[in-house]
């Protein structure tokens, strides 16, 4: 520890601090503008400038190293006037169009200019002009005059975003923040950019112009678009949400969110809402009273579930619902007979429902990621899934040295620098992985035992490196992604794994599929209790509740959704979109109030339990979810399934939390009941090529994919056939050729008119064409084979 | 005995008498009365009347929507939308002031960094309706185009002739 003295006052920190970190541990104020407590010194605005005892000159906070017995002068007559005059400097060329600019009221050059700028300014020359650059659909860089330089948007490309995207070209008076020629920013983090921008150079694009930080209310949230669970500020004006921010919460989120989470809220009053709940009667839509609707809904569920039993009626969730939302379903349905209730719609493989031993969760803590040594990831598109792992991961690459080995469905750009990769057909994912834990039992000279099938795996180079370095490891990890659970082998990967994490001393940890898949888990959703999705829509049922999904969206073989609700006597939607292509084959739409207009409780990836208010009062007659349910419980005669609030449907639904730690959840485990290892080589038939099929970010749920600044994205372009050189060679096409693609046969073939794309990063014999998309939900299963043609 | 100097005094009718003279006084001093409508007060170029909305010579509205007046404003009056106009300048798409609500205090006036808002001279106007008092972007505008000359001779004065 150092002592050091500032502005008199005495403390000790610790050894390699700055005096900027000095300063801040007291609560001592020094202005800057390019310090940032989560990006590298530059030390380039100057305006930390302070005055330490025996130095001849001002010497700045943030890039200064304590040494003991230093005395610091923040506020004395020298120190003031170097950042005074710093500040007249910065001023020089800054425009003081304040009252244009989006940035006004929570400016910190307007806020430190009140309290260390002169009133009028000494220089008489004119401003330097900066041209606007474009940087695409979510940030403005219109008012490129505005800049100080104070590299924080280039620092954060580079240390946290994992890219450069921004850089400066020129110096001095010349020097410029600019985009790579012609590029936009493409990066799933570029907001946290807005936010850091001191000034007003970069700002918001959606939000350019619509109000001043003074009115709006800021509200806070939580984000239900990935299961990290962000912490959110929803500012509101009038009822309607403006902006959402960061709150920032070091355990979770710390200060940075994703695009998804930051821009997706002009979805939410955007005019696709659903105000009214709606029936169709006689094939018309109309619009219709709730008890209308609800007398509706209840009678066709109980007529139903009288004459046919309770298997007869299904519901399918969305796994961002609340928990709240997610418990009344599952009680309703169990009241009505039935147990046919599942959130997991894009899942295929369900043979472990009923084996594991608690809900599947992180395996650790959100910002234990930071410091893992070695980590495993299978299976995962991870930066685009779950950006602000991805970034924690990165963070310990970077600041650690840890080493992160993939293995992948599709050679993706992580930004992160990788120890080993190997990219294999979504059927080999489990071989690959069967490789990885040969090569560990190799290495320990343990001999396989009941692991069927792992005597003919070939253990390939990458997958020995990968073994050594979860050995060598002292904090590592085993983390399966979404392509995992969503591949056809998921049981056996899951047992894989277990055995891997057992075998080498990792944790194991899911990457999580939504923001509250852990929650669906602890109340019992796939369990041994509950039907899964898939057989709910092989075998169609007679009435569906599908509540905040979109099956020919959602589902993992939308062809098979769409048939078993056409078949169906009555679906009832819950949703808060007038879903146009639901209105062929549901019967009643009723309108359910999103994230912002509820109270629930949302339980992430490490199982945190973050309970969220309302910030806006519902749209028109939408309605939360938790009272539509209660409302539809009482009126199916259920007088448990009535409630007061949203906090009594909590305390109902009996979520244990950890006695150490309250925040968390018990019953989270990643443990199976002991059961050999099956690996089966699947039949090899030639069928055409392999889908691999990723959700692309911003169509992960309504909202995102209803949200206008990001369907302008680079990453919401409609998906293609994207496809390796060799495999078009094969199949005699050419890049940029219009192709069809036909899946499945029978009743349940579907086919897509797309465009083929090389794409070097998928692998050969593999076609990866994106779920979530319009323009794939004609197709069938993400991973299932495909036929390719030219059209 | 205080007491009965007072008590002797009120027979005087002392009292009544230098009131009737101030009263005299101003019977015959110079009438001030104004016969309005006919004669009119004169008025301060500061006067604070109804507000106008100003544009420049060239006919682009002054104001940039920055919302400091309807900040600023204690009654709260103003409502002001903004949006990105034709021009792709930051422009208001709504700018309504309640004169039921105003208190005429200027504030938005000062508050004003593009000298958009003023207050004019002009206190003739009346509603026959709550609504009629309720005064659009528009005809803000309007009362501005019409009293241009006098609100910019009014703001050259202010500004000590520089």
């Amino acid at each position: 520890m150092l002592e050091i003295e500032i502005d008199g006052r005495k403390t000790s920190v610790r050894e390699g601090s700055t005096v900027m970190d000095a300063a801040q541990q007291m609560n001592v104020y020094i202005p800057h503008f390019c310090y940032h407590k989560k990006l590298s010194v530059a030390a380039n605005c100057r305006m930390c400038l302070v005055e330490v005892e025996k130095a001849p000159k001002p010497i700045p906070a943030c890039a200064t190293p304590v040494t003991n017995g230093m005395r610091v002068f923040t506020h004395s007559p020298l120190a003031l006037a170097a950042q005074k005059s710093v500040l007249e400097f910065l001023l020089i060329n800054h425009p003081l169009d304040c009252p244009v600019c989006d940035q006004g009221g929570e400016c910190l050059l307007q806020d430190i200019a009140v309290g260390y700028g002169e009133d009028s300014g000494r220089c008489r020359e004119k401003k330097r002009e900066v041209a606007p650059k474009e940087a695409g659909a979510l940030i403005s860089m219109r008012e490129m005059s505005r800049c100080i330089h104070c590299s924080r948007c280039v620092r954060f490309g580079q240390e946290i975003a994992g890219v450069m995207e921004l850089g400066m070209t020129g110096r001095g008076r010349h020097a410029e923040i600019t985009t790579f020629l012609g590029q936009s920013v493409d990066s799933e983090l570029s907001g946290n950019m807005i936010d850091l921008c001191p000034v007003g150079a970069l700002t918001s694009k959606p939000f350019r112009y619509t109000a001043r930080c003074w009115e709006l209310a800021r509200r806070q949230t939580i984000s239900p678009h990935d299961s990290a669970g962000a912490n959110l500020v929803a500012q509101v004006k009038d009822g309607k949400v403006l902006r959402m921010l960061p709150r920032e919460n070091e355990a979770v989120n710390e200060c940075w969110i994703t695009d998804k989470d930051r821009f997706s809220y002009p979805a939410l009053s955007s005019p696709e809402r659903l105000a009214r709940p709606m029936l169709k009667q006689g094939g018309v839509w109309r619009e219709a009273l709730w008890s209308e609707a609800l007398d509706y809904v209840a009678h066709g569920l109980k007529s139903i579930t009288a004459e046919a039993g309770g298997d007869a009626a299904a519901a399918l969730a969305a796994p961002h619902s609340t928990t709240e939302e997610l418990f009344l379903l599952k009680k309703i349905f169990s009241r009505l007979g039935s147990r046919n209730v599942d959130c997991r719609l894009r899942q295929q493989d369900f043979s472990l429902d009923g084996q594991r031993a608690g809900a599947s969760w992180l395996g650790m803590t959100l910002s234990e990621l930071r410091h893992v040594d070695s980590a495993l990831i299978a299976g995962s598109f991870l930066r685009k899934d779950h950006p602000l792992m991805a970034q924690r991961l990165r963070h310990a690459v970077q600041k650690h040295g840890a080493q992160i080995s993939v293995l992948s469905v599709a050679a993706d750009d992580l930004r992160i620098p990788l120890f080993a990769r190997e990219t294999v057909a979504p059927s080999r994912l489990v071989f690959a992985l069967a490789a990885v834990l040969k090569a560990v039992l190799e290495e320990k000279a343990i001999a396989p035992q009941d692991q069927e099938g792992l005597a003919a795996v070939t253990v390939s180079g990458a997958a020995r490196k990968m073994a050594e370095s979860l050995l060598k490891g002292e904090n590592a990890v085993i983390l399966l992604g979404q392509a995992a659970e969503q591949s056809a082998d998921f049981g056996v990967m899951h047992r894989l794994s277990a055995r891997l994490a057992e075998a080498s001393g990792a944790r194991l940890g899911f990457l999580g599929a939504a923001a509250n898949s852990v929650g669906a888990e602890l109340l019992g959703f796939g369990g041994e209790a509950n039907t899964d999705s898939r057989q709910m829509l092989v075998t169609p049922r007679r009435a569906y509740v599908l509540f905040g999904v979109e099956p020919e969206l959602d589902a993992y073989d939308p062809r098979l959704a769409l048939r078993a609700l056409r078949s169906a006597n009555m679906v009832a939607l819950f949703t808060s979109f007038r879903h146009e292509a639901a209105m062929e084959y549901a019967d009643a739409l009723l309108p359910l109030a999103p994230f912002t207009e509820t109270s629930g409780t949302l339980i992430n990836a490490e199982g945190r339990i973050q309970r969220f208010s309302g910030v806006a009062p519902p749209l028109g007659d939408a309605r939360p979810g938790w009272k539509i349910l209660s409302a539809l419980g009482s009126l199916l005669g259920f007088a448990d399934c009535n409630f007061e609030d949203s906090a009594a449907v909590w305390r109902a639904a009996g979520i244990v939390s950890r006695g150490d730690a309250p925040e968390f959840a018990a019953g989270l485990d990643n443990g199976l009941r002991a059961a050999p290892v099956v690996l089966r080589k699947r039949a090899s038939e030639e069928r055409g090529l392999e889908r691999v099929a990723d959700v692309p970010i911003y169509f992960t749920d309504p909202i995102a994919r209803r949200s206008a600044p990001l369907r302008q994205t680079a990453d919401a372009a409609p998906p293609a056939a994207r496809m390796a050189g060799a495999t078009l060679a094969r199949l005699g096409l050419q890049a940029e050729d219009a192709v069809r693609v036909r899946q499945g046969d029978g009743e349940l073939a579907g086919e897509a008119n797309l465009r083929a794309v090389l794409d070097a990063r998928v692998p050969e014999g593999c076609v990866l064409i994106s779920a979530g998309h319009a323009a794939s939900a004609s197709l069938g299963g993400m991973f299932d084979p495909v036929f390719v043609e030219r059209a | 005995m205080r007491k009965l100097a007072r008590f002797l005094k009120s027979f005087a009718l002392l009292e009544l008498l230098r009131g009737l003279a101030v009263t005299g006084r101003y019977f015959f001093a110079r009438k001030i009365t104004v016969r309005y409508p006919e004669e009119k007060t004169p008025q301060s170029p500061r006067f604070r009347g109804l507000h106008a909305l100003r544009r420049y010579p060239n006919g682009e509205e002054r104001c940039v929507g920055c919302k400091l007046c309807e900040a600023v404003c204690p009654a709260m009056a103003i409502q002001i939308d903004v949006a990105e106009g034709k021009d792709g300048a930051r422009r208001t798409t709504r700018h309504d002031l309640d004169l039921t609500k105003c208190i005429f205090c200027g504030f938005c006036e000062e508050a004003c960094p593009v000298e958009a808002i003023v207050e004019t001279r002009a206190y003739e106007y009346h509603g026959e309706t709550r609504g009629d008092l309720y005064y659009t972007k528009e005809m803000l505008l309007a009362h501005g185009d019409r009293h241009e000359a006098q609100i910019a001779a009014d703001r050259a004065g202010e500004r000590g002739g520089t």
